[in-house]
């Protein structure tokens, strides 16, 4: 019974950096809650009112030195600690290269976790020890907020945006998975595990298709995608590239609109009509389909049809793992 | 004696006995008329700041959908009648000129003169609340309320015959697209189905109903205060009472700007811009 | 007629010179607007504490057996909507604001007294409305109403409940106005600025936040209520619009909304530091100012309750920093009360205890707000049960201490009778033992990961849970006590014959009578003397009798 953990176990990169900064925060806060707790007790105690061996001459009660002293070391303490935190969650959470992609999205009251080679799990996402991970949230409905204490990293999953996380977990083992964003009557029960397996038995399970649930050959809203057998993700995406009459103007040699060549879409700046560059990522892509007119890409008219309410999240996850692969395809690169 | 004068030095002596005199005006609290006056001043500021955050923070999120939906918004707020909406504005103007006239009246003591412009006052406030009767019931009757029958119909009407929309049809589906007839030829600058273009347009007269409804509301508010103070101007000019307090009047008259200021701001915002 | 001498009989003041109903629900007075205050928070307090037991006892166990998902989703919305709302927010600004104000500035009433009895009524109603709706089958959307939950998804009596939180914030907002306009206009002559006890620069600062936070959460609200009503698509992405805008919107109020609690605690304890050490309050302007450089800073950093919502890096630094700067503030008045301790004559009165809890207990609070203003481990704490814990520690520990520290030392000033020490010093011990035993095993569950807004969780922290169920039935009996004492000393209490039974100092204390007298003072006091002026005796009147002549209509003499 008293065999219980005061402290999460640190499975990531990024958990190990957090959790150096959360210790030197509490060896502060130690410090001046003591000076100030036992600073005060003592205070209290030797001054008490029977107590008349004690010098009480010169009680000045202003004195700008002291003033000014702990005016300034907290300040500057403050603003040393702030500039260390707010640069480590700017490496953490800005942008980076090099990484895997999961998806996952956020429904009451469970997690969808979609790898790019087609497993999907449930409430339960398996992931490789030492290579750098990125997940991409949404939600179905109402804002959820994925959580592994272990990686220290969380994000909210808002519905009608993605937000992006990165980790790099380092220890192989299991670690709780937790939606901390209030989220309706099952909250507590939005929880899962997130399994973290060396690279090689990692490569191993996903070629196996993962454990648990069957492979996709169909997608979550029952859409048969053609043809069986083990699908990716950006293989997935195909099939509904063609089931939602993309290729009708995309990627069709004798289309009869003019429009913008998606091989060429991810990861390069993208020029606007109205002047703005913004980079072709994951928000991107998923706004011009569902609201092409948004941002109309330079030199071509607004002619796509929006696409809004004819996609699930799910679909938009596989059309853009497709279109990474173009561009993936095109550069030779991963 | 001047109003100045009087403020300076009408006091109040404590007896002891827990009663206090004063005709009234002076209360209790209170060590001179300056000082009251002066306390209901700085009280009436304090409310308007925070009515103008209250207002503000609207204004603010009808702002951000505005610039996130610009086109569709130009669109539904060409249902807004500028007429009406020109006819308000110059009412209010001229009812807070009529107002800071019974103000003045009030602090000159000369309640006949008080009581008539506050009744003016009274009847343009009724004017503006007429116009607004006849704006809502055109919006009601053309299905522009955002309650359950709410239909963007008459806003793509319109929009068509300003060739500032268009059908298209597409695999089967019909999309809007929103742009603008220059030279007899349609430029569209966005496609939307039409139910974004409902959705979007019902934010419109949402954000238009919420934010003409609370000015509404705080009209008709200013409204019962206005007639009390008519009632008690007109009871004070037969009974021809020589010094009475003008602070309620000033009072109300610095709500009554206020009220003004923000139709100020409304009426851009909501039916001119974009225009 | 009101004489100067105390006779030792009953003599008229402000509790027994009127006892119909109707004298006090239609009573100007504002002492008499601070009890009827004090009643009704009490009883939301308990029904909120009611609330949080009902939470305790299920988290005891790791599984979710005591209550239903819903039912423990509406205990913790109650009890959230019910403490800020109708507990902390009034507290002390409506109870001992508005007794003590009127008296510390040497003023009859507060500016607006029929606005303060209006006040109240708005709180009454909106607190009833609040009520009603909890009995009508309640709300689970937590006290932040997030949306799209709150407008689009959630089932209840939503509505209902944001039309009381509306009308109690009326209350908020004129007694806010009410406070601002006296301090600025009814201080006596010689009252100035700077010789003001600083609970009045507390409650300045506060009415500042009250007056200009408070507007913007009840439009936010009604935003949400018309959404749920009309579905007009404001903050649900499915009909076009934008869930983070409702955050940004209820965080710019609820984040001064913490300052409005915790500034005038730091007022009180400020007052009762200066009276048991029987000193003046180190560095005054210091601590004045830094009332005012929270209110102000505190407007400006809602942010930090988004970082992980996916806003961009660059609000999120300026969020921290301002974040990092508010609590500089605080520290010069932690520093500032310590050093008004040392080479004071310190007395151990129950009012001390709970001042020198406040000082533990709201530093711990504080120095854990920066791990949580801390970008990188923000993330990782926040929606855990660190966030609880500090929130309470602030809350609890400072704010609810402050209070207690005001009950006690102001309840001769206001009821003519003194609680019994013993008991006192015992209440005091058991809330800062039960207080620590409840929430700091909650830092070490939220480190942990453990989130909020759970009623179930994994068996390894069942242990840590238990003490903290154990920690708040002790922390429950130590609430209890003082309803208990101090309802007895009100018929069988010492009853106070000095009106300055602490040896303090301020105008409240220069009365000549124990308990005030229905218009405080007979005679405006002009005053002539520094605030907290130990250094010199008590005068036995403050304040130099002047007749004034009465005028109205020109007459002089």
């Amino acid at each position: 019974m008293w065999n219980f953990p005061l402290v999460p176990p640190t499975a990531s990169e990024e958990g190990a950096a957090i959790s150096i900064l959360y210790w030197v925060i509490t060896a502060l806060a130690v410090i001046f809650g003591s000076i100030v707790l036992f600073g005060a007790i003592y205070l209290a105690v030797r001054y008490r009112a029977d107590n008349n061996a004690v010098d009480r001459s010169n009680a000045v009660d202003t004195d700008m030195r002291m003033e000014l002293a702990w005016t300034i070391v907290p300040l500057v303490l403050a603003l040393v600690m702030f500039a260390w935190a707010a640069k480590l969650y700017a490496d953490i959470y800005a942008p980076r290269e090099g990484y895997y992609e999961v998806f996952v999205i956020g429904k009451q009251w469970m997690w969808h976790c979609q790898h790019p080679n087609g497993v999907r799990e449930n409430n339960m996402l398996t992931l490789p020890a030492g290579r750098l991970v990125k997940v991409t949230l949404i939600s179905q409905d109402v804002i959820h907020a994925f959580s592994i204490p272990a990686f220290r990293v969380k994000r909210d999953a808002v519905p009608g945006r993605y937000n992006a996380m990165y980790f790099t977990p380092t220890k192989p083992g299991e670690y709780h998975l937790f939606c901390t964003e209030y989220c309706g009557t099952k909250h507590s029960e939005m929880i899962g595990k997130v399994i973290v397996l060396p690279e090689e038995e990692f490569q191993a399970w996903l070629e196996k298709g993962g454990r648990g649930l069957a492979t996709a050959t169909t997608s979550m809203d029952g859409n048969a995608a053609a043809g069986g057998g083990t699908l990716t993700l950006a293989q997935q995406g195909e099939q509904t590239f063609k089931a939602l009459g993309c290729n009708a103007c995309h990627l069709n040699p004798n289309s009869a609109v003019k429009v913008p060549d998606i091989t060429k879409t991810w990861g390069s700046d993208i020029p606007l009509a109205d002047g703005r560059t913004v980079k072709g990522d994951e928000a991107y892509i998923r706004e011009s389909i569902l609201n092409p007119g948004a941002k109309i890409h330079k030199g071509y008219q607004n002619l796509m049809p929006p696409y809004q309410g004819q996609v699930s999240e799910e679909q938009l996850v596989q059309l853009i793992a497709y279109i990474k692969s173009l561009a993936d395809s095109r550069t030779g690169g991963n | 004696m001047s109003v100045q004068e009087i403020e300076k030095t009408a006091t109040l002596e404590h007896t002891g006995d827990g009663h206090h005199h004063g005709d009234g005006i002076l209360g209790e609290q209170f060590e001179t008329l300056e000082q009251q006056n002066n306390a209901y001043l700085i009280g009436m500021w304090a409310f308007i700041v925070q009515e103008v955050l209250f207002f503000g923070a609207i204004f603010t999120s009808y702002a951000i959908y505005r610039y996130k939906y610009v086109l569709e918004f130009t669109l539904a707020h060409h249902e807004l009648n500028v007429w009406f909406g020109s006819l308000n504005t110059f009412v209010l103007l001229l009812s807070s000129y009529t107002m800071a006239r019974a103000v003045r009246a009030a602090m000159q003591n000369r309640h006949k003169k008080q009581a008539i412009y506050l009744f003016l006052t009274f009847l343009l406030a009724g004017e503006f609340m007429l116009n607004k009767y006849f704006e809502y019931g055109a919006k009601f009757e053309h299905h522009l309320f955002p309650g359950g029958d709410y239909s963007a119909h008459e806003v793509v009407k319109h929009a068509k015959e300003k060739g500032e929309l268009r059908i298209v049809e597409e695999n089967g589906r019909e999309f809007y697209e929103l742009g603008k007839t220059r030279d007899g030829q349609f430029i569209a600058f966005k496609r939307v189905t039409p139910e974004e273009f409902e959705q979007r347009t019902r934010l419109f007269f949402g954000f238009y109903f919420i934010m003409t409804g609370l000015h509404g509301l705080h009209v008709l508010v200013g409204m019962i205060v206005i007639a009390i103070l008519i009632g008690r101007a007109w009871i004070d000019h037969l009974k021809n009472k020589p010094i009475a307090d003008y602070m309620p009047v000033e009072m109300t008259g610095l709500y009554w700007h206020l009220v003004d200021i923000v139709w100020i701001f409304l009426f851009p915002l909501l039916y001119l811009i974009g225009r | 007629m009101a004489t100067a001498t105390y006779t030792g009989t009953e003599k008229p003041n402000y509790l027994n010179w009127k006892t119909s109903v109707a004298s006090w629900l239609f009573t100007y007075d504002h002492k008499r607007l601070g009890i009827l205050y004090l009643i009704s928070i009490s009883i939301f307090f308990f029904i909120g504490a009611l609330a949080a037991m009902f939470i305790r006892l299920e988290l005891m166990t790791p599984k979710g057996d005591l209550l239903t998902s819903d039912v423990y989703n509406k205990m913790f919305t109650t009890h959230g909507v019910i403490m800020i709302f109708l507990f902390l927010i009034p507290s002390i600004p409506a109870v001992f604001g508005n007794f003590l104000l009127p008296l510390m500035i040497g003023a009859r009433d507060v500016a607006f007294p029929r606005l303060n009895l209006l006040s109240w009524y708005f709180f009454i109603t909106g607190g009833i409305l609040v009520l009603i709706a909890l009995f009508r089958g309640g709300i689970d959307t937590g006290w932040t109403f997030y949306t799209p939950y709150s407008s689009s998804f959630a089932k209840g009596e939503v509505s209902l409940a944001i039309v009381g939180i509306f009308l109690a914030g009326f209350s908020s907002i004129f007694t806010g106005i009410n406070f601002l306009v006296t301090i600025h206009k009814m201080r006596a002559p010689g009252m100035t600025w700077f010789r003001l006890p600083l609970f009045v620069w507390a409650m300045y600062a506060t009415s500042l936040l009250q007056v200009l936070g408070t507007p913007v959460v009840a439009i936010t609200l009604l935003l949400v209520a018309v959404e749920r009503t009309f579905r007009i698509g404001i903050f649900d992405p499915n009909l076009g619009g934008d869930p983070i805008l409702f955050q940004h919107l209820f965080w710019f109020y609820s984040h001064p909304a913490v300052y409005i609690m915790i500034l005038p605690a730091m007022g009180v304890i400020s007052e009762v530091i200066s009276a048991f050490s029987k000193r003046r309050v180190f560095g005054y302007h210091f601590v004045a100012f830094s009332s005012l450089a929270i209110a102000i800073i505190g407007f400006l950093v809602w942010g930090h309750h988004m970082f992980s919502t996916g806003q961009s890096i660059y609000a999120g630094i300026v969020f921290s920093f301002l974040t990092w700067l508010v609590a500089v503030p605080s520290a010069i008045k932690i520093f500032n009360w310590m050093a008004t301790i040392w080479k004071g004559r310190v007395h151990w009165d129950t009012p001390m205890l709970y001042a020198l809890g406040f000082m533990g207990l709201f530093v711990i609070g504080g120095l854990t707000g920066l791990h949580l203003a801390a970008m990188a481990t923000n993330v990782h704490l926040t929606d855990t049960y660190f966030v609880v814990a500090h929130f309470h520690y602030v809350m609890v520990g400072g704010a609810i201490m402050g209070y207690l520290a005001a009950l006690h030392f102001w309840w001769p000033k206001m009821t003519g009778r003194m609680y019994p020490e013993g008991w006192g010093k015992l209440a005091a011990m058991l809330v800062f033992v039960g207080f620590n035993l409840t929430f700091f095993p909650q830092f070490i569950l939220g480190y942990m990961g453990m989130p909020r807004r759970y009623h179930s969780y994994p068996e390894e922290w069942a242990v840590l849970n238990v003490l903290s169920t154990a920690g708040s039935s002790v922390l429950g009996f130590g609430y209890l006590l003082p309803v208990i004492y101090l309802t007895w000393s009100l018929k069988y209490g010492k009853v106070v014959t000095e009106r300055n039974p602490w040896g303090a100092r301020g105008l409240e204390w220069e009365l000549v009578d124990p308990v005030p007298d229905p218009h405080n003072f007979e005679r405006t006091p002009i005053v002539t003397r520094p605030a907290y002026d130990y250094a010199h005796p008590e005068e036995p009147t403050g304040f130099i009798p002047k007749p004034r002549p009465v005028v109205v209509g020109g007459k002089d003499g």
